[in-house]
């Protein structure tokens, strides 16, 4: 793990980070919501099973906490980049840089949990009925 | 942790001579002047909009409070006849949705115009004119909603207004009334929106790192940027609702195609991330409130942080459990339970942190923290009711009982209430220059406390019973009568509790001392005010080290007063205030920002016009006074917007020069189009998210391509107005080049490629014959083939304006902020065109 000291530079794309796992868990929801709704309507009569739509529903949920998990690694190791403990809040752009890490890391344990909500949603009641 | 907290950039160590403060402070008193006399009412600066705005929404508070008791008398007694069923419908009609629309969310806005830029140490927010506007128009749209109660025409389908009752069962205005009125209110709450998100990322202090802004601005940033999503939704639905009263296109109406679903689906896409828009805001105010109290720092400021936008987010996947009566899947319905009961994750973080502070710390007992500990109290039961009714089939019981109705207001009245009150006895010195009563807030608090829960705590139980909500009475001996009569009483006790506050603000203070600066030793840039207050904001613009800047930089208040920080001067006699890099705060310019004017009133009442006119059908007026309102905005965006500077930078003093002027992505003007524009875009996906919702019900929806919109006439128009967009593009492009003649003719060509386009694509479904009143599919294509067409439109005068700006000299190739706006404006018409064109002639052709 990279224990540099060097301050990291302002870049917009470390606050665009931190709403990443929550948008990930939002494009999971609605894709998971859409994929349901569209296969009960148009596919499986009332009552139905999801079967092909479920297994999809598995995969993006998979995908979900792969692309979720990514993030919270990089999020962790900005959090532990050079030698800051939380509350990270002294003016210099290295604390400013771990707390955008430790936030993200929240957010990213946040979505995760949110994302196997919906699984657990998913295996609990998994029919159109 | 020992390390020394490091200072990037120290205050003059010595103070320029009393002479030259005394002349800096004058010249800073006159730029920052209130107008007097009638000219008062063209202020714009925060601190008077601020406190008209946060007067104003308690008005209205009080107001539909009082439909509240007449509700509680006519349910005191079974088979009253107090108020008839008519009045009744109204009353509690306008009761939740003033309360909703006009207390709630606007007193939000009040108290963040007012505090924020206090607390970012900024003069004021970028677009104080744009702040004044929202509050005029939220003035107009109030007053016009609640009058008419008194003509017994107001809306009676209920807060959230369902069709088919309020589009086939209501003749009358009141649906139209409530449409229009509070989308003409929702323009102005996402007006104020753009202002608080681009305040809270651009106006911040020099060094204000993102990781030391104060809580609150986290929590109004979050909530800001939810309404810029949230909002729309709902202006879509109101929008296709009233399409379908007055012209009768028939999208909620089931006999032609239409599903009075799609209503509850856009309605509550607003209406549940809505509860949060008002729940984040209050309790930013607590976050701010206990630390002050507990004396020690919040514990946790990262876990808030979290809970922040990780209930934004979520709130955004709760709104089908308003549904989960209606039919659904059993899977759609598990999918929100999980989510609804996900967001109690991050709104449980931030109790435990306020909690903890409260345990880290040594308490100072005070009134505010008074009304945070009921609010406290209040709000858990609340929550705890609400992962009850998350589930699904807990729901199913409880579904539009009065145990919704008890649940609602405890997370309202504890999330919301209590907490913006807590608020108001915290910065009332700040606001008005005197203190409230603590003897007299004790009063209130108990009285407030305690009838609150004696009114709603046995709405449970009422509930639980079977009584439903909305009903005028009820027959005797069913169960009902001791319950309803308790609750009422409570009401009237709680109601009592406000009167006190009501008469303690409004008692006259004029002989009383002034408090102390900073009475509560508080520890944000807020409390740095004068006793009384300056106009100014602030004397000087600090470098920020700390979270806690008045705990934790030493002299800062004595620095900021002498002028030893930035812009100690308004040497020009122009208000000014510093922009800032989003993450780091790194200073960028000097912006300029204009002062008091009748032009946003005048904008409202004109914009207000075409809202009002045409909900009594009166289109020829309604139009007038719309053409009058783009010829307001023009003026507005002429005299008072990208204005050119007489010199290209400025010292704002502790050896810094900022650029005056700046264009393109830096700026705050356009990063107020990116915002608006995501606002209008998320709307826009409403309407297609429409589109597909009827394709999931019907089994020939679209129906064969043959029967959709001309392909031609849709193919043509669409590339008319994407050459458009590409000619705008160049033209900004051979601007920058300095070349005048091609930037003429690429806006020329953009100006008529949009004007052909638009033709052509309304041609689409003319030469079709597609009739819109006759099922919903010519319906939803027409409806989107119009908004392509109106962004075409208003796409045209802002080419028109930059071509003129160009002639005139106001245009250059260094100065180009409207030519980059506009193209950022085209930008999107170009993706919302290239989708609406994919989906009508496209989509039917693969479904």
């Amino acid at each position: 793990m990279s224990r540099s000291k060097e301050s990291p530079p302002e870049r917009p794309r470390y606050l665009a980070l931190l709403a990443a796992p929550p948008a990930i868990w939002a494009a999971h929801f609605l894709v998971a919501y859409c994929t349901a709704a569209v296969w009960c309507e148009k596919v499986a009569s009332p009552g139905g099973s999801l079967g092909a739509a479920g297994i999809a529903i598995w995969i993006f949920t998979a995908l979900a906490l792969v692309a979720i998990g990514t993030i919270g690694l990089l999020a962790w190791r900005r959090h532990r980049h050079g030698d800051g403990e939380p509350p990270h809040d002294f003016d210099s752009a290295a604390d400013r840089h771990r707390f955008l890490g430790f936030a993200c890391l929240l957010l990213s344990g946040l979505s995760a949990a949110a994302v196997f909500y919906s699984a657990l949603a998913l295996r609990l009641v998994g029919s159109c009925q | 942790m020992t390390r020394d907290r490091p200072r990037d950039v120290e205050p003059l160590r010595e103070p320029p001579p009393k002479e030259v403060r005394e002349a800096q402070a004058t010249r800073l008193l006159e730029a920052w002047k209130t107008p007097t006399g009638w000219r008062y009412w063209s202020a714009v600066n925060n601190t008077e909009v601020g406190l008209w705005y946060t007067g104003t929404s308690f008005l209205f508070f009080l107001f539909a409070g009082a439909l509240a008791l007449l509700m509680r008398v006519q349910l005191a007694q079974p088979g009253n006849d107090f108020l008839s069923p008519e009045l009744y419908n109204q009353a509690f009609t306008v009761h939740g949705s003033v309360m909703m629309f006009l207390f709630a969310i606007p007193i939000f806005e009040a108290i963040a115009v007012t505090l924020m830029p206090q607390m970012l140490g900024a003069r004021d927010l970028p677009f104080p004119r744009l702040a004044a506007f929202g509050f005029w128009c939220f003035v107009i749209g109030g007053i016009f909603l609640c009058g008419s109660i008194f003509f017994d025409a107001a809306p009676r389908g209920g807060w959230f207004m369902y069709p088919p009752l309020t589009s086939s069962y209501q003749p009358g205005i009141g649906a139209d009334i409530w449409l229009l009125g509070f989308s003409f209110i929702e323009v102005a709450a996402i007006a104020s929106a753009v202002e608080l998100i681009v305040g809270a990322l651009k106006c911040r202090p020099p060094g204000m790192r993102i990781n030391l802004m104060p809580l609150y601005v986290w929590y109004t940033l979050v909530a800001a940027v939810m309404i810029v999503f949230a909002f729309p939704p709902l202006i879509a639905g109101s929008m296709l609702l009233e399409i379908e009263r007055a012209f009768d296109w028939p999208f909620f109406d089931a006999a032609r195609g239409g599903d009075p679903l799609l209503w509850q689906h856009l309605f509550w896409l607003f209406g549940h991330p809505e509860v949060y828009i008002i729940f984040l805001p209050s309790i930013a105010l607590v976050a701010m409130i206990v630390p002050t109290f507990a004396r020690v720092p919040i514990v946790g400021y990262g876990w808030i942080v979290l809970a922040a936008i990780g209930t934004g987010f979520l709130s955004f996947g709760l709104w089908v459990h308003h549904m989960y009566t209606t039919g659904l899947p059993g899977i759609s319905l598990a999918l929100f339970s999980a989510a609804s009961t996900a967001v109690a994750i991050p709104t449980g973080v931030q109790f435990f942190c306020f909690v903890a502070t409260l345990f880290a710390g040594r308490v100072v007992r005070s009134v505010p923290m008074l009304w945070v500990l009921g609010a406290f109290a209040i709000f858990v039961l609340g929550g705890l009711t609400g992962v009850m009714v998350a589930l699904v089939p807990f729901d199913f019981q409880a579904h539009d009982s009065f145990f919704v109705v008890a649940h609602l207001h405890y997370v309202l009245i504890g999330g919301a209430l209590f907490p913006i009150i807590a608020g108001i006895y915290y910065y009332y010195p700040l606001l008005t220059d005197r203190s409230l009563s603590a003897r007299a807030g004790g009063v209130a608090f108990w009285l407030a406390f305690i009838g609150f829960n004696v009114a709603f705590l046995p709405m449970h139980m009422t509930g639980l019973r079977g009584m439903p909500r909305r009903v005028f009475t009820y027959e005797a001996d069913l169960g009902f009568d001791t319950l309803n009569l308790v609750s009422t009483i409570g009401a009237f006790v709680l109601a009592a509790g406000i009167a006190v506050i009501c008469i303690d603000a409004l008692r006259p203070k004029g002989r009383e001392p002034y408090p102390q600066r900073n009475p509560w030793s508080a520890n944000t840039l807020e409390w740095v005010q004068e006793m009384p207050g300056k106009p100014w904001g602030i004397r000087s613009i600090p470098e920020v080290d700390s979270r806690y800047p008045l705990w934790d930089q030493p002299n800062i208040l004595r620095d900021i007063d002498e002028g030893r920080f930035y812009l100690p001067d308004a040497e020009e006699g122009r208000r000014e205030t510093i922009v800032t890099t989003i993450i780091d705060a790194a200073p960028l310019q000097c912006q300029r920002l204009p002062g008091p004017s009748f032009v946003p009133l005048v904008g409202a009442l004109t914009l207000g016009g075409f809202f009002i006119f045409g909900t009594y059908h009166r289109w020829s007026l309604a139009v007038a006074s719309l053409v009058v309102a783009i010829g307001v905005f023009c003026h507005w965006l002429w005299t008072a917007t990208a204005e050119h500077p007489e010199k290209e930078r400025k010292n704002i003093g502790l050896g810094l020069s900022l650029p005056l002027y700046m264009a393109g992505w830096r700026s705050v003007s356009w990063w107020a189009v990116l915002i608006t524009m995501l606002a209008v875009a998320t709307a826009f996906v409403c309407l297609v998210f429409g589109y597909f919702f009827f394709w999931t019900i019907h089994d020939d929806f679209p129906p064969d391509p043959s029967q959709g919109p001309h392909d031609g006439w849709i193919a043509a128009g669409t590339a008319l107005l994407l050459a458009a967009w590409a000619s705008t593009v160049l033209a900004r492009r051979g601007n920058r080049a300095g070349r005048a003649f091609p930037v003429y003719v690429a806006l020329a060509a953009a100006v008529a490629g949009a004007a052909l386009g638009a033709i052509a694509l309304l041609a689409g479904p003319w030469a079709a014959g597609l009739d819109p009143t006759a099922h919903v599919y010519p319906a939803i294509v027409w409806l989107l083939v119009i908004w392509c067409a109106l962004h075409a439109a208003v796409g045209i005068v802002m080419l028109g304006f930059c071509i003129v700006a160009r002639a005139a000299g106001r245009l250059t190739a260094e100065r180009d902020i409207d030519l980059q706006n506009v193209t950022l404006y085209w930008h999107f018409v170009a993706l919302t065109v290239a989708i609406t064109a994919l989906v009508v002639t496209g989509f039917p052709r693969v479904a």
